[in-house]
């Protein structure tokens, strides 16, 4: 990591103060960024980082504070602004239209596509682009035919496409895989080495560790920015929460007895009648953590709609607690108490207009000690959100406030608090811990291994390899729809699993009991 | 029964569909594109009412139907910035402020009516002429259907074609399209919502003004309160049953335009079943439109949603 000779700097922010009514989400921040530097941004969920990036994408004009680019103070009142002086974005959730193509969501709204809408220069670039960075998108398609993943890709083209300075990623690789992780950061340093300055926000500490500074957020204020090559992952983390973060390892004494829920042969159709999973079978015990590992858009988001019961298994079947479901539906699996965490927060978790004590009872509206009579108990309502807005330590500035003002990772812990409260015996969890803080996921997976020693029986997936290998008894791998093996973390290594989630054949398949 | 389908008879019920859909066609492009912009601007039957009262007033004492229609554009333009107001800068629900407009637009027709019109002297006023086509006039059958109209007919009949050019052919259409599915989008590219879906209003109302001052100086020769009847609903409807799509929307109201010609002409025919139930047929049409064609799969997806950063 070589640092330039000349420290120049591009943007200099001075004390800039943003409030949401109450809540101060930047509290007088002020921050350095270089020339040619990845500078990241690091700290806890709702510490205002993405908040910081609105503002200096002039998408929020701050309340006050000053900041300067290029030496010149800049009047930053609309996107318009900062485009004009060279600063992109990508923004945290997709700001896409989903039926417009590839092409047309990079070019809508720019000068250089004439009035009648003349593509084939704007198609030149866009593949020039593509190939510079290595990127491999069909410009043709229509987003809503995108994995998640290939729709983060639209966003960071059509940031380069206008050709920024200064580029802010806000959680970039949050639904990236490690290899698209991987090829990002390619990117990321072919821009540092062309003079390019860098913002960038992850969670990730392999990520934060290849940034050249970072600079830790807490509750709205700069605690502090550090040279990363002088600084350890621990270093940057106790400086983030203030204390050292310990990882739980399952309790082995604990042994998973009893099976509890059993897949036979589970094969099921994808949106478009695509054979997504091939004959899944699988048994989870109580007391136990089965780990599904995988790139996503292997089938796992399917297992898990299958699971409870919003798709139907084309053949093949499952067992709860040793009684076979027949044609479920959710509202049967979640009264067998099954929990659910999806990978779509504000899709499929949240009603993004309802407050937090609303979507704490989503799903359990109508169960008695929620109600008065035909009536929500509003008190019964506040009391619930309160003790766990305090649990979960959801960062709000009250139990009301719609959860789409919510940061990221708060909005998150809504679903968490909710799933873990009402889940009895199974708990189905798909990326529980993406977009979490450091401390938050680690806070999530102490949780899950107290349900483990509950007596649940846990069904995790994460792309969080580190954190399968730890908390699970057992690993299943999930290639093409198909669970390539079954296996125990002590007796696997990394690279084992890495090979069999590209559906190595040949590693001979192994399933353990 | 039969004789609806004879020669002369047909013709004449194809040409009054085509005049039929004239005012339907100018309120309904207008209203797509305000769609497609984002906004649910129910406003349409009030708007067509202003813009036929309008061009009543100004036919009337200036005698001048073409000085009639540019007052009644014009108005029907400026109407629409109370809408524009109301609903991009305060933010407020958009149905309501439609609703309201509406229920303003017919309360003052009526007050203006009871008060300027009844009970006097119906004023003489000059409405458009018939043009006919050189030679395509001429042709057998489609001549006196197509090519036997008023000069504004024609116009109609190419506004489909050219929305749907501006909205898939053009970088505006474009942008408006993203502001009706994805303002955010828009804006994060420094470009402004507001004035795009202000200016989507504008052209909206100023195609109701169009269609409601066609229906007042096409065929009528005096002004009543309800000579809207309801066209600017037909027109919302016609919409949402073609799928946000501009032919499609063409399709449901040549639909509904046909009915209402046979119902005219099964009237003057002397069928023997009540003519009241021919003249609900558009209206009963659109319901069975509805209830058929469920499809909205183009439907934009941030339509009635107001916009705002934080
Ligand atoms: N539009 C809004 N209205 C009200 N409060 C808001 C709004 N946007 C953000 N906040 C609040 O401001 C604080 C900072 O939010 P921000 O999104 O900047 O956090 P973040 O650091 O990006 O977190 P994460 O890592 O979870 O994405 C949070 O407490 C959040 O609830
Ligand atoms: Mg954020």
């Amino acid at each position: 990591m070589v640092r330039p000779v000349v420290v120049e700097e591009l943007l200099k922010v001075r004390n800039l103060t943003k409030r949401f009514g109450a809540v101060a989400a930047n509290d007088g921040v002020s921050l350095d960024v270089r020339k040619g530097e990845v500078h990241c941004l690091f700290g806890e969920n709702g510490a205002g980082k993405s908040t910081l990036s609105a503002c200096l994408y002039g998408y929020y004009r701050a309340d006050s504070g000053e900041i300067v680019f290029k030496g010149k103070t800049a009047e930053l009142n609309s996107p318009a602004d900062a485009l004009r002086l060279g600063i992109g974005m990508v923004h945290q959730h997709f700001v896409l239209v989903s039926n417009f193509t590839v092409l047309e969501n990079i070019i809508v709204g720019s000068s250089d596509v004439g009035v009648f809408l003349n593509k084939s220069e704007a198609r030149r670039k866009v593949v020039a682009l593509c190939q510079e960075c290595g990127i491999d998108i069909d410009l043709d398609r229509e987003i809503w035919q995108l994995s998640v993943g290939e729709q983060q890709w639209v966003e960071i083209l059509k940031a380069l496409y206008f050709g920024a300075e200064l580029l802010i990623l806000d959680e970039p690789t949050a639904v990236l895989t490690p290899q698209q992780s991987d090829q990002l950061f390619r990117i990321i340093s072919g821009m540092r080495s062309r003079g390019l300055s860098i913002i960038l926000i992850s969670h990730k500490l392999r990520e934060v560790m290849q940034s050249d500074r970072v600079t830790i957020l807490r509750k709205g204020k700069v605690v502090a920015t550090v040279e990363t090559a002088g600084s350890t992952a621990e270093s940057i983390t106790a400086l983030m929460v203030g204390h050292k973060v310990t990882k739980h390892v399952r309790d082995r004494s604990v042994m998973p007895a009893g099976e509890f829920l059993s897949l036979r042969n589970v094969c099921a159709k994808g949106d478009w009648s695509e054979d997504v999973l091939k004959d899944v079978s699988f048994d989870i015990a109580k007391h136990e953590v089965l780990g599904l590992a995988g790139v996503a858009g292997n089938g796992q988001k399917e297992l898990f709609e299958v699971l409870m019961g919003v798709r139907a298994a084309s053949s093949g079947g499952f067992s709860l607690d040793g009684e076979a479901i027949v044609a479920p539906t959710s509202r049967e699996m979640l009264d067998r108490g099954v929990g659910f965490v999806p990978d779509d927060r504000f899709l499929e978790g949240l009603i993004p207009e309802f407050g937090t004590a609303e979507n704490l009872v989503l799903g359990w509206q109508r169960a008695p000690e929620y109600r008065r009579g035909p009536f929500l108990d509003r008190r019964k309502l506040g009391l619930l959100a309160r003790k766990k807005i305090e649990e979960f330590r959801v960062v709000t500035a009250s139990a009301d406030l719609p959860v789409e003002r919510l940061s990221g990772g708060n909005a998150q812990r809504v679903i968490l608090a909710r799933e873990f409260l009402h889940a009895r015996g199974l708990l189905l969890a798909n990326q529980p811990t993406r977009g979490l803080d450091v401390a938050a996921s680690e806070f999530v997976c102490e949780k899950i291994l107290e349900k483990r020693a509950a007596g649940f029986a846990v069904l995790l997936a994460s792309e969080e390899l580190d954190d399968l290998m730890r908390l699970c008894d057992r690993i299943a791998v999930i290639f093409k729809g198909r669970i390539m093996g079954i296996v125990r973390p002590e007796e696997t290594s990394l690279l084992d699993l890495g090979m069999m989630m590209a559906g190595d054949a040949k590693e001979p398949e192994r399933t353990v009991q | 029964m039969l004789e609806l389908l004879q020669g002369p008879l047909l013709i004449s019920i194809l040409a009054g569909m085509v005049r039929i859909a004239t005012p339907l066609l100018f309120s309904a492009m207008g209203e797509l594109v305000t769609q497609r912009a984002g906004i649910w601007n129910i406003s349409v039957e009030g708007t067509m009412l202003l813009g036929a009262v309008v061009a009543y007033v100004v036919a009337s004492t200036t005698g001048s139907p073409w000085l009639a229609l540019l007052a009644a554009v014009l108005a029907c333009a400026l109407i629409s910035l109370i809408m524009s107001f109301v609903t991009i800068v305060l933010k407020a629900e958009q149905f309501v402020a439609g609703l309201a407009l509406n229920l303003l637009a017919s309360g003052l027709t009526l007050f203006w009516f009871q008060t300027y019109v009844i009970g006097r002297e119906p004023p003489k006023f000059a409405g458009f002429d018939q043009v006919d086509v050189p030679l395509l006039s001429d042709i057998p059958f489609l001549g006196p259907i197509l090519f036997s109209q008023r000069l504004l007919t024609y116009f109609a009949f190419l506004l489909p074609v050219a929305v749907w050019f501006f909205l898939y052919r053009t970088k505006y259409g474009l942008e408006i399209r993203c502001v009706g599915e994805n303002p955010k989008a828009l804006d994060v590219k420094g470009l402004s919502v507001g004035w795009r879906q202000c200016l989507a209003i504008m052209f909206g109302s100023l195609m109701s003004g169009f269609g409601g001052a066609f229906l007042m100086l096409g065929y009528s020769d005096r002004f009543v309160p309800d000579l809207i009847a309801g066209r600017g609903w037909l027109v919302v409807v016609a919409i949402i049953a073609g799928n946000w799509m501009p032919f499609r929307v063409v399709g449901a109201i040549f639909i509904f335009a046909l009915l209402e010609a046979v119902a005219i002409h099964a009237q003057v025919v002397g069928v023997s079943i009540p003519h009241h139930f021919f003249l609900i047929l558009p209206y009963v049409a659109s319901l069975v439109l509805l209830a058929g064609l469920r499809s909205r799969t183009h439907q934009p997806e941030a339509l009635g949603v107001p916009y705002s950063r934080e």
